[in-house]
């Protein structure tokens, strides 16, 4: 009594996948642009600003992505909005993802040696004149590498999304289980996509870090 | 936003939060230690192990950095028992978080062993100890040293991560919280209360595992 074929299930999953995807690059590009501006104030010579970045990071890191998705569903809609999932979804991620970018680019940017701020300043720039032409420059090859392996842990989170009802990959796995009584295959194939998405992005991140080796050539 | 905050279902409740605690400590103990061990038998396995052991490892460590936690934990707890292997969603759970954390340690404690400068084994062996020993002696202790800090860090991400074990039912802190919630109807106090516990469990633990290294590690050097 099981209409279901093999392809069925896939081509379902797959269907369902485009929703992980389109996720993961929303929590991605979002977490990038929210990421810099913690970065300045993380690194910023004033005292609110890195307090406020510390905190903000310390509380994503501490505390699991799950809790962070419940409180953004429920928390939005203490206002009075009716949250859909996605958009609850997006949200802590995009803050989640922020939090980590944060705290890898800070290091990327203090593995420029302190030298290259001196003699910048010693040339009369200013601070974003040191930051966009001397600072940022090489801080951006160390930091290749491991952005591209963080974008792994993005995609990965977004299978915690299915928990508040958001339907892509791991929610439609749920689904087809339920539907076909087979979650040996269903979760099989639920595996074999995500790895699918995440394995090239590791691979290249290895790739990158050893063609651009430059967290070891200043030494 | 005319919403009164109400934790008064704290005073009816603190214990079925405390069962829940009590699980999720449970589960990174048993989960740290034995995903630890396993992260040191693969990292053995993956640099000085046999040849044919080497690709399988790398293998398993691909296949479950690769894919989320909560996946592995359907697939053991769901998809195994169609293979005959069924089991308790607690042991369902600390199995995964166990193979979860083998995976990430292998990486990490691998990178420690291969900081090891070849001369050391050499050193070891010329002092007559076996392989065995001088993995154990001269390359592990040094290894775990060096990447304590990045181990312990995966420690309390397993711990965060371990969330998701609610999902198959098993009674830890979030599940506590899911089922006050479901009782109270206060949903948003519930998770707040639930995620400020997971971040004093996570300053806590990093503290504790912190305090660890200096005791197994007690030759710290400066340089």
């Amino acid at each position: 009594m099981n209409d279901f074929t093999t392809w069925d299930i896939l081509r379902n999953l797959l269907l369902a996948a485009r929703w992980t995807v389109l996720l993961s690059i929303v929590s991605f590009v979002g977490g990038s642009l929210v990421g810099v501006a913690l970065l300045f104030a993380r690194i910023g010579k004033g005292r609110l600003g890195p307090a406020f970045a510390r905190t903000y990071i310390e509380l994503f890191q501490g505390t699991p992505l799950l809790m962070q998705l419940f409180l953004a569903f429920f928390g939005l809609g203490l206002f009075g909005i009716d949250v859909p999932a996605w958009l609850a979804a997006a949200v802590a991620l995009i803050l989640w993802t922020a939090a980590f970018l944060a705290e890898i680019w800070r290091g990327c940017v203090e593995s420029v040696a302190k030298g290259q701020w001196e003699a910048s300043s010693s040339l009369g720039m200013g601070y974003l004149q040191q930051m966009r032409w001397v600072i940022l420059p090489q801080a951006l090859r160390v930091a290749v590498p491991p952005t591209v392996g963080f974008s792994v842990q993005v995609v990965k989170g977004t299978a915690l999304t299915s928990i508040i009802g958001f339907v892509e990959l791991s929610k439609a796995g749920t689904m087809v289980t339920n539907a076909t009584f087979e979650p040996f295959t269903v979760y099989g194939f639920v595996a074999l996509i995500y790895f699918c998405l995440c394995w090239p992005l590791s691979k290249s991140s290895q790739i990158l870090e050893r063609k651009l080796n430059v967290a070891h050539r200043n030494h | 936003m005319n919403y009164a905050f109400d934790f008064g279902w704290l005073a009816d409740y603190w214990p079925v939060l405390l069962k829940g605690i009590g699980i999720t400590v449970e589960l990174t103990l048993v989960g740290g230690v034995l995903g630890v061990s396993l992260g040191i038998a693969c990292a053995w396995a993956r640099v000085l192990g046999p040849g044919w052991l080497k690709p399988i490892v790398a293998a398993y460590v691909e296949m479950i950095r690769n894919t989320p936690f909560l996946i592995q934990l359907f697939f053991i707890f769901f998809g195994l028992p169609a293979l005959g292997l069924r089991m308790g969603e607690l042991p369902a759970a600390n199995l995964a978080m166990v193979i979860n954390l083998g995976a990430y340690g292998c990486e990490i404690i691998r990178a420690g062993i291969q900081a090891t400068p070849r001369g050391q084994f050499e050193a070891g062996a010329s002092l007559g100890m076996s392989r065995i020993q001088t993995f154990w002696y001269v390359v592990l202790v040094p290894a775990l040293q060096r990447i304590w800090p990045a181990l312990s860090s995966q420690i309390v991400i397993v711990m965060l991560g371990s969330a998701a074990v609610s999902q198959i039912a098993a009674e830890d802190l979030t599940f506590a919280a899911n089922f006050i919630q479901s009782r109270t109807f206060r949903a948003f106090e519930t998770y707040f209360a639930a995620t400020l516990i997971y971040l004093a469990l996570a300053i806590v633990l990093r503290q504790l595992l912190r305090g660890l290294g200096w005791t197994i590690f007690p030759r710290r050097t400066a340089r």
